[in-house]
C-alpha cells in the first residue's frame, strides 16, 4: 500500500506519505491496546482480590484496636509458606497422586486458615495485649518487630530444614479458561478470585448477622461501653486477629498456587500495598477495604500496560507503582478519609 | 549492635597495624610486621626454615537469599581447590584456611564483610562475588586493603574499568556476552523483533543494554525496553505488553529467580517465541521454579560446560564425589579462581623467602598471572584485570538440565 506513496519524490507526497504511517502506526497501537484490555482486567482483577482478601486483616484490626498491624503482610507469607509445605510433604509421600485438585486445596487452606489464625491471637497475646494501653505509636513498632522476626524465622526454619528458603509450589490447577478470543483466564486466577469472593461475603454475613459479629461492632464503637455491655473485649479481640490472620493465611495459600515461587519476603511489598488498598478504602471499613483492593490492583495492572504505550515509551511498566500511588494520594488528598470512610466523629 | 562493634574493634586494630607498619610494606623483612597478630602455625614454632602461618582465603557469595545455589556452587568449588592444595602448603609451612562469607547478593552486606576481611590480616584474597553490584561497592575497600580479588563471574564491564588493580576477573565481560549473545539471536535463531526487559540491577541493566546496542547495529526491532522489580512475583503488567507486541525473541537482563518466573508467566499467556537470558539464568535452579516453561530457553553464559571434556568429566566426578554437591557450571569457575590465588600466594612466598608474604606482594603476583592453565579456563590478566582467555558459550534448556550448544563467536 505504501509502494506508490514512496516512488513518487513530490515533497508534499512524501509527508503524506508519512503522515500515513503514522495514522496507521496510531491505530495499531489503539488497536492493540484495546486488544489487550480484557486480559490486563483479568490480571488486575486476580491481583485486586489477593490485596482485597489481605486489606481486610488490616482494616479489622484498625476498626477494632485502631493499631496496624504491619505483621500481617508476614502473616499472609506464613500461610503461604504453611500451604506450600504442606503440598510438597503431601508431594513427597505421594498424597497429591489421584487427590481430586479441589479437595487438596480446600484441605490445604484449612490448615493455614488454622495455623495462621493461631499465630495471629499469638501475636496479639503477646506482642499487642501488653500495650494495650500504651501510646498508639508504642504498638507500632512493636508490629514491626513482629514482622522483621517473622520473616527471620521463616527463613531461618526453611534453611534449616531444606537449605533453601525460596519454595516452588506444587502447582495444582494448571489449565485456563478462554474468554472468548479475547482473553484468557488461568483456573488458579479464577480460583484466586472465588476464594476471595466467598471469603468476602462469609466475613459480611459474620459481622452483620452473628451475635459474635455484633459485638466486634460494638467493641469497634466503644471498647469501655461494650465492656460494661457484658462483652469480653478480650475474646473479641481475640476473635477479631483470629479471623484476619486466618483470611490472611489462606490469601497467602492461593497466591503461592497462582505465582507459584515464594520467598519470605513476598509479604513485605503486598503487605503494603493491602495497607493502602485498605486507606484508599477507608481504614476500618470492611466494604472499603475489598473495593479499594480491587481498585489497586485493577489500577496497578492498568498502568503497567498502558503507561508505555501511552506517553511513547518515556515511562514504562516499571513505574507502574508510582503511578497507582499517585492516584492514592490524591485520592485522600481530596477525600482524607478514603473512598468509603465517614469521617471520624468525636466519640461520645 | 554487637556485629557492628566487633567491626568497630577490628578496623581500629586495622588501623593501628596499617600505621605501624605503612612505611615497612616493601623492605625486607617487613612481611611479618605488616600481620601484626598473625598466629604462627600449630606446631611450627621451633623450625628457623620457614616463618609459616595461618593463611585464610575468603569467598564473597550469596550463601542464602534467592541466588544462594549459585553462590553455594562457587564457594564449594573454591573450597574443593583450597582442601585439595592443603597438603602443598602445609610442607611450606602454611596454613590454609576457607574463610566463605555470605554476601546475600546484598551491596550493604557485602561492603561490611569486606571491611571485616581487610581488617583481619590472614586473609589474603577473596573468591567473589557473583552479583556486579556487590562486587562493585565492596571492591572499594578491598582495594584499601590492597586485598586481592578474582571474580569467578562477574560480568558488569563497569567492575573493571574502574581501574582498580585489585580487581580481576576470568570469566568474560558483559560487552562481550551481550553482543555474541544478539549475534547468536539474530544469525542462528533468526529473529527480526525482540523485547528487552531487565531487572534494573548493575548486572542486568548493563547486559540488556550491550544487547540492545548490537540488535540495534544488527537491524532487529527493538520493540520495547522494560524494566521489572526484583522480587516481585506478578509480572503480567509488562507481559501483557509482550503479547501484543509479539516478539520474536524475550532478552532478559538478570537473573534466574525472576527469570524462571517471566518465562513461565510468558508462556501461560501464549507467548510463543524464544526466550533468552545471560548468564544469570545459569542455574539448576531455573528448572525449578519455570517448571515445563524451561524448556528451550536460551543463554549465553560466561562459564562454559567442564563436563565437554573426558579430563573435565572425569574432575566433575571427582568434585561431585568430594563435595557431595551438585555440579553447577560456576563451580569449577569458583575452583579456577581459588587456584589462581593460590597461586599467587605461592609465588609471592617464594619471592620472600618462603616467609608468609605482604598481601600486595600476593596481589602483585596474582596481578601477573599469565597462560596459568585452570582445570577449565586458562588465565590471562591483562591491565584492568581482565581475562584475556575468556570466552562466551551457548546454553538451552531441555526439560531437566542445560545443554551445552557451543562456543558463541
Amino acid at each position: 500500500m505504501l509502494a506508490p506513496f514512496l516512488r513518487e519524490n513530490t515533497s508534499s507526497q512524501r509527508s503524506e506519505c508519512r503522515k500515513f504511517v503514522q495514522v496507521y502506526k496510531g491505530n495499531e497501537g489503539w488497536e492493540s491496546m484495546i486488544n489487550i484490555l480484557p486480559q490486563v482486567l483479568v490480571d488486575g482483577l486476580t491481583l485486586g482480590f489477593m490485596y482485597a482478601v489481605v486489606a481486610l486483616g488490616y482494616t479489622m484490626v484498625y476498626g477494632i484496636l485502631e493499631i496496624i498491624n504491619f505483621a500481617h503482610g508476614d502473616i499472609f507469607m506464613v500461610g503461604a509458606f504453611i500451604g506450600t509445605e504442606v503440598l510438597l510433604i503431601s508431594d513427597a509421600l505421594g498424597a497429591l497422586e489421584g487427590m481430586n485438585p479441589f479437595v487438596a486445596l480446600f484441605i490445604t487452606l484449612i490448615i493455614a486458615m488454622v495455623l495462621t489464625g493461631a499465630l495471629g491471637v499469638g501475636i496479639e497475646r503477646i506482642a499487642y495485649r501488653p500495650l494495650r494501653g500504651a501510646p498508639r505509636l508504642v504498638p507500632l513498632i512493636s508490629a514491626i518487630g513482629v514482622s522483621f522476626l517473622l520473616q527471620d524465622l521463616v527463613r531461618f526454619t526453611e534453611a534449616l530444614a531444606r537449605n533453601e528458603f525460596y519454595l516452588n509450589s506444587p502447582a495444582l490447577f494448571t489449565g485456563s479458561i478462554p474468554l472468548g478470543s479475547i482473553a484468557t483466564i488461568p483456573t488458579k486466577g479464577l480460583i484466586v478470585i472465588v476464594i476471595a469472593i466467598i471469603m468476602m461475603i462469609a466475613l459480611t454475613l459474620f459481622v452483620n448477622k452473628t451475635k459474635w459479629g455484633i459485638a466486634m461492632r460494638a467493641v469497634a464503637q466503644d471498647q469501655s461501653t461494650a465492656s460494661l455491655m457484658t462483652i469480653n473485649v478480650n475474646k473479641v479481640i481475640m476473635l477479631t486477629f483470629l479471623i484476619g490472620s486466618s483470611l490472611g493465611g489462606a490469601t497467602g495459600v492461593l497466591f503461592a498456587q497462582n505465582y507459584g515461587t515464594i520467598d519470605p519476603y513476598i509479604g513485605f511489598i503486598l503487605g503494603l500495598k493491602a495497607f493502602t488498598a485498605a486507606v484508599l478504602g477507608g481504614i476500618g471499613n470492611l466494604r472499603g477495604a475489598m473495593i479499594g483492593g480491587v481498585l489497586l490492583g485493577l489500577l496497578e495492572s492498568l498502568s503497567g500496560a498502558f503507561m508505555g504505550p501511552l506517553t511513547n515509551g518515556a515511562f514504562g511498566a516499571e513505574y507502574k507503582d508510582v503511578f497507582a500511588f499517585s492516584i492514592l494520594i490524591l485520592v485522600l488528598l481530596f477525600k482524607p478519609e478514603g473512598l468509603f470512610g465517614e469521617a471520624v466523629k468525636e466519640k461520645v | 549492635m554487637k556485629k557492628r562493634s566487633y567491626v568497630g574493634v577490628l578496623s581500629a586494630v586495622l588501623a593501628a597495624s596499617m600505621a605501624l607498619t605503612g612505611c615497612a610494606g616493601n623492605s625486607s623483612g617487613g612481611s611479618n610486621a605488616s600481620g601484626g597478630q598473625s598466629q604462627p602455625a600449630p606446631g611450627n614454632s621451633g623450625g628457623g626454615t620457614t616463618e609459616g602461618g595461618l593463611i585464610k582465603i575468603a569467598t564473597q557469595s550469596p550463601l542464602s537469599g534467592s541466588n544462594s545455589a549459585i553462590g553455594d556452587a562457587i564457594k564449594t568449588g573454591a573450597g574443593y581447590a583450597l582442601e585439595k592444595r592443603k597438603e602443598e602448603f602445609k610442607a611450606l609451612g602454611f596454613d590454609l584456611q576457607l574463610f566463605p562469607q555470605d554476601d546475600q547478593g546484598d551491596p550493604k552486606i557485602g561492603v561490611s564483610n569486606a571491611e571485616m576481611l581487610i581488617s583481619d590480616p590472614d586473609v589474603y584474597g577473596v573468591v567473589g562475588h557473583y552479583n556486579t553490584g556487590v562486587a562493585i561497592p565492596s571492591s572499594v575497600k578491598y582495594d584499601e586493603g590492597k586485598l586481592v580479588m578474582v571474580s569467578p563471574a562477574n560480568t558488569g564491564v563497569k567492575l573493571t574499568e574502574e581501574g582498580k588493580k585489585t580487581v580481576h576477573r576470568i570469566c568474560a565481560r558483559d560487552d562481550a556476552q551481550g553482543p555474541k549473545a544478539a549475534l547468536y539471536a539474530k544469525t542462528t535463531l533468526g529473529v527480526k523483533t525482540a523485547y528487552i526487559i531487565h531487572d534494573k540491577t548493575a548486572y542486568g541493566q548493563g547486559l540488556s543494554d550491550q544487547v540492545k546496542m548490537q540488535f540495534e547495529k544488527d537491524g532487529v526491532q527493538i520493540l520495547g525496553f522494560e524494566g521489572i522489580t526484583q522480587g516481585e512475583k506478578d509480572y503480567s503488567a509488562v507481559l501483557n505488553q509482550v503479547t501484543v507486541k509479539n516478539p520474536d525473541i524475550i532478552f532478559f537482563g538478570g537473573l534466574y529467580p525472576e527469570g524462571g518466573i517471566l518465562i513461565k508467566q510468558a508462556r501461560e499467556k501464549g507467548f510463543k517465541g524464544y526466550f533468552m537470558g545471560g548468564d544469570g539464568l545459569d542455574s539448576s535452579d531455573m528448572i525449578k521454579i519455570a517448571g515445563n516453561a524451561v524448556e528451550g530457553v536460551v543463554f549465553t553464559s560466561v562459564a562454559g560446560d567442564v563436563t565437554q571434556t573426558e579430563e573435565g568429566k572425569k574432575w566433575a566426578e571427582e568434585y561431585k564425589k568430594a563435595t557431595n554437591k551438585p555440579l553447577e557450571t560456576y563451580s569449577v569457575y569458583g575452583f579456577d579462581s581459588m587456584n589462581v590465588i593460590l597461586n599467587g600466594v605461592l609465588e609471592a612466598a617464594k619471592a620472600n623467602g618462603g616467609k608468609k608474604p605482604t598481601r600486595e606482594q600476593v596481589l602483585d603476583a596474582v596481578h601477573k598471572t599469565k597462560d596459568f592453565q585452570g582445570q577449565f579456563t586458562k588465565v590471562t590478566f591483562d591491565e584492568k584485570g581482565d581475562n584475556t582467555n575468556a570466552d562466551v558459550f551457548i546454553y538451552k534448556f531441555a526439560k531437566d538440565k542445560s545443554i551445552f550448544v557451543g562456543k558463541a563467536e
